[in-house]
């Protein structure tokens, strides 16, 4: 584990989970959700746990958001806070 | 006091995991939206499996995958050393913790949709408000 390539994917981390939660449209909650868990997934194989990284990809990353999308997509994008 | 910083910057990914883990536990409870609320949950879920990872993590070992393990090319006869392999056992269990978390939102979700569709709202003020007034209106009649 390079410690500044951790360092900076657990900025990004960081960054995106903060961004999620306080931006004002669903749509968008979703996308960096999307980009939340591609970012683990990367700290995962970073860290060397291989299969980790593997179904966080497919099932974090990928389904997790096509799900985020579908139910935004059947609701609303309106959010209050 | 130096040791507490050297203490500090070598555990850096638990201290990430404790800021990760407070991020979705105020998600879950301050935010109003039902949809931001499971996105804290599910980067609460993230924070907890970060921990176990990291648990398992060692300096200079490699993926634990070991090569020639059913005889092919080369010599295979070399013993092996537990020291050399990143424990695998944290990741085994954190793979199960990955599935149950989709199945635990996709569930979420389709409760989530399922109350838009009848109150056709996701905000949690809005929804209360909802189920006030129908007790009135019970009340009244």
């Amino acid at each position: 584990m390079h410690w500044q390539i951790d360092l900076i994917i657990l900025t990004f981390i960081i960054f995106c989970a903060v961004a999620a939660i306080t931006v004002r449209d669903l749509l968008s909650t979703a996308i960096l959700f999307g980009a939340y868990s591609f970012m683990m997934c990367l700290l995962w194989a970073v860290m060397g746990a291989v299969d980790v990284a593997f179904t966080e990809a497919s099932v974090g990353a990928g389904v997790s958001t096509v799900f985020f999308v579908a139910a935004v997509f059947r609701t609303s994008r309106r959010t209050k806070d | 006091m130096s040791d507490i910083i050297t203490i500090v910057v070598a555990k850096y990914n638990y201290w990430l995991y404790i800021i990760l883990m407070m991020i979705g536990l105020y998600a879950m409870i301050a935010k109003n939206n039902l949809v931001k609320k499971l996105v804290g949950m599910n980067i609460f879920q993230t924070a907890i499996i970060l921990f176990y990872v990291s648990i398992g993590y060692k300096k200079d070992a490699t993926i634990p995958i070991i090569e020639n393990a059913h005889g092919g090319h080369g010599n295979t006869a070399h013993a092996i050393h537990a020291a050399d392999y990143i424990n695998p056992l944290p990741h085994v269990l954190m793979l199960t913790a990955i599935v149950v978390s989709v199945a635990t939102l996709g569930v979420a979700l389709a409760l989530a949709v399922k109350i838009y569709q009848r109150y056709q709202t996701l905000e949690e003020d809005e929804i209360r408000m909802r189920l006030t007034e129908n007790r009135l209106a019970e009340n009244n009649k």
